[in-house]
């Protein structure tokens, strides 16, 4: 018996364990600090899934780029932020100063109209952020809900669901949002609506990905092991077969983050998405484009961040993908 | 005496495929008796899985499920899902064969003991967590206060199905189900998580319904042997009558396949002939006749029923064999029955 016991124990050594030793270690350690964990949360994430947690954020804290965008994305979303609050003109201001090239005092250059540049860019990418999170805060529920009923219940409720799927995929978006263009324009919040549309549009691809990892997940015996403890259905969705879809899930949420960033300024470029007097970066393009040539700060610095914000946004999504990706043990910065 | 821990009787399951209608349980009739070990032997296919999966309820919607299965008394067919959970874990627990797939990935070994213990029990999660050590040490885990913290992936496959047999410990059930639960592992780890079994049972005092194919292990842990064969029981009894003097071809063909320690010099190790039939549409006769070298007229026409044979221990009429030679069988050499010249697989 002693034998088996150092042989285990030696066995474990290989550093790798004791890196995740110690993450398990630490989590529950919290557990033990934190009597909230109590009936209320125990649908929720709680304690030992941030575990997981942890090992996932280790591995992503490891590559490069992805924390580069991470820092780009955060810096530009806090940035924005302020800029709004402490900047001496506010993106509708308008000043006597027309036509402006890039100065001190207006870092950015004015419009023909007067408007300070470098607050329309930072109010545009602010624009552009909430509507992004919204949308895929909104398009990662819906999808994650349909795509975990109708993988874990197949047969009827799938087939039910999946058409409905389907039904979503065929709609012309873009038909869609002329048609409620004009009544969006109406209202002084516009941007929620739009964010709301968009989102109702680009769920179908969560759905999808989240059933076809559940209908794999519910072949797995953990998931029977737990229906003979007397699991309830509900239980094995949310606390057994959700966290192990959890990689995939955030991954798609972070890359229709970007997406529907695209797609809101493909929106707005068409003048279908975010009205003035609100400022998006699509928006500023549109308005930019045709002085390109001659006073080019109204259009590069829109397109400029434009850029920035979505590369920095698929940059985050490649690092969670290796982060989450279990083969990858060794990930190259 | 008390009413059995489970009873079964008549069990059918049938399966609605393409090809037809699947025929995997025909007709099973158990009874555990508090305490007992019971040991399911037979082939892939023979019906014995599906047996316990009927027992827990786990079954395909797809199948169709006649008989009767009572849990201490009360019948478990038919009954609501709800029903079925508040039996699940206390009264009967389950253990799978690969431990590598019965444990989730996602968390650590004593989330998943911890999460057993609270759906069914009123505790603090720090009593949860202290009940879950105490399991580990139990099952025969090194270090149980830091291992419980470890992940199923830091868990060798042995450490794995003890931590599995720790889970289904976990709420002292009546019947424990153990499918198979060595053959994912490798033979020296075997024996531990035998006796980890071994303490579950006598920790609980829980009766097991052991289903496995190796010999070998039902002979060390069984009190009594049930022989499956194309979804029903050929031959039942103590471990020495099915051992010593088992009165079904059948029986004798897998003994057989045996290669013994005691045996003198260098003997050709027997198998049986064939393959198990399919299990699909309706048969006449013995579903072993085709395989059987005894097979007689009677045998292709008419399907034996399980009768009392001889039996060597104490208790008459516990040792029945579904054999039409049944008794000229239970006193043959059994060594000869199935002729050694047909095989390659010599053991040298």
């Amino acid at each position: 018996m002693p034998d088996r016991t150092d042989k285990e124990n030696f066995v474990l050594q290989t550093p790798e364990h004791v890196a995740t030793v110690e993450a398990g270690t630490h989590t529950l350690q919290s557990v033990g600090a934190g009597v909230e964990l109590s009936a209320s949360d125990s649908y929720g994430l709680t304690g030992e899934a941030r575990s997981q947690f942890r090992l996932v954020l280790g591995r992503f804290l490891q590559q490069r780029l992805a924390i580069i965008g991470l820092c780009t994305f955060v810096g530009l979303g806090l940035a924005s932020v302020l800029v709004g609050h402490f900047w001496q003109y506010s993106y509708t201001d308008i000043t006597n100063d027309l036509n402006f090239s890039p100065s001190w005092s207006h870092p950015f250059g004015t419009n023909s109209i007067g408007g300070d540049m470098f607050a329309q860019v930072m109010a545009g990418v602010q624009k552009d952020i909430e509507i992004a999170l919204t949308v895929a805060a909104m398009a990662t529920l819906i999808g994650v809900t349909i795509g975990a009923i109708a993988g874990f219940y197949r047969g009827f409720v799938d087939s039910l669901l999946m058409r409905f799927v389907d039904l979503v995929l065929v709609l012309p978006v873009l038909a869609v949002l002329i048609l409620l263009s004009s009544k969006l324009a109406k209202q002084s919040n516009n941007w929620l609506g739009l964010a709301a549309i968009i989102g109702l549009l680009s769920w179908t691809y969560v759905a999808r990905l989240v059933r076809a990892d559940f209908l794999s997940l519910r072949e797995r015996d953990f998931v029977e092991a737990s229906r003979a403890l007397g699991a309830t259905n509900r239980r094995i969705i949310v606390k057994h077969m959700l966290p192990n879809a959890i990689g995939p899930i955030t991954v798609n949420a972070t890359l229709t983050v970007a997406l529907s960033i695209i797609f809101e300024s493909t929106l707005s470029f068409l003048g279908l998405g975010v009205q003035p007097p609100q400022v998006s970066l699509g928006l500023l393009v549109n308005q930019g484009q045709d002085s390109a040539t001659t006073e080019w700060w109204l259009f590069v610095f829109p397109v400029a961040f434009l850029i920035i914000l979505i590369l920095s946004i698929f940059l985050i999504g490649d690092g969670l993908r290796e982060s989450f990706d279990p083969k990858k043990s060794r990930v190259r910065a | 005496m008390s009413d059995p821990a489970l009873q079964v009787d008549h069990l059918e399951v049938d399966f609605q495929t393409k090809e037809g209608v699947v025929h995997a349980v025909r007709g099973v009739d158990l009874t555990l008796k508090p305490g007992e070990v019971l040991g399911i032997v037979g082939e892939s296919g023979s019906g014995k899985s599906v047996t316990a999966l009927a027992c827990m309820g786990l079954l395909p919607k797809s199948a169709r499920v006649s008989g009767s299965i009572r849990f201490k008394g009360d019948e478990l067919l038919g009954q609501k899902e709800k029903q079925l959970t508040t039996v699940r874990g206390t009264g009967i627990a389950m253990i799978f064969q690969d431990p590598m797939t019965s444990l989730n990935p996602v968390y650590t070994i004593g989330w998943q003991i911890t999460e057993a213990i609270l759906a069914h029990q009123d505790m603090t999660k720090e009593e949860a967590r202290q009940r879950a050590i105490d399991l580990l040490a139990k099952v025969g885990i090194p270090n149980p206060a830091e291992r419980v913290d470890n992940f199923p992936h830091e868990f060798s496959g042995g450490m794995r199905q003890r931590a599995v047999i720790a889970i289904a410990m976990a709420n002292d059930p009546d019947v424990i189900l153990a499918d198979e639960p060595t053959t994912a592992l490798d033979v020296t780890v075997q024996a531990q998580v035998l006796d980890s079994l071994r303490t579950a049972l006598s920790e609980t005092g829980a009766s097991l319904l052991l289903i496995t194919h190796d010999l070998g292990v039902i002979a060390g842990l069984s009190d009594r042997v049930m022989v499956m064969y194309a979804g029903r029981p050929v031959e039942i009894g103590t471990a020495e009558d099915v051992f010593y003097h088992p009165s079904m071809p059948y029986t004798l063909g897998l003994l057989g396949s045996l290669p013994r320690l005691d045996s003198a010099g260098k003997e050709r190790l027997r198998q049986i002939p064939g393959a198990p039939p399919s299990m699909l549409g309706d048969r006449v006769g013995c579903p072993f006749a085709p395989r059987c070298p005894l097979a007689q007229e009677v045998c292709t026409t008419t399907e034996p029923e399980l009768t009392v044979v001889e039996s060597v221990t104490s208790e008459a009429g516990e040792h029945k064999a579904a054999c039409h030679f049944a008794v000229e069988v239970g006193r043959g050499d059994h060594g000869k029955v199935f002729s050694d010249g047909v095989t390659d697989n010599v053991i040298a």
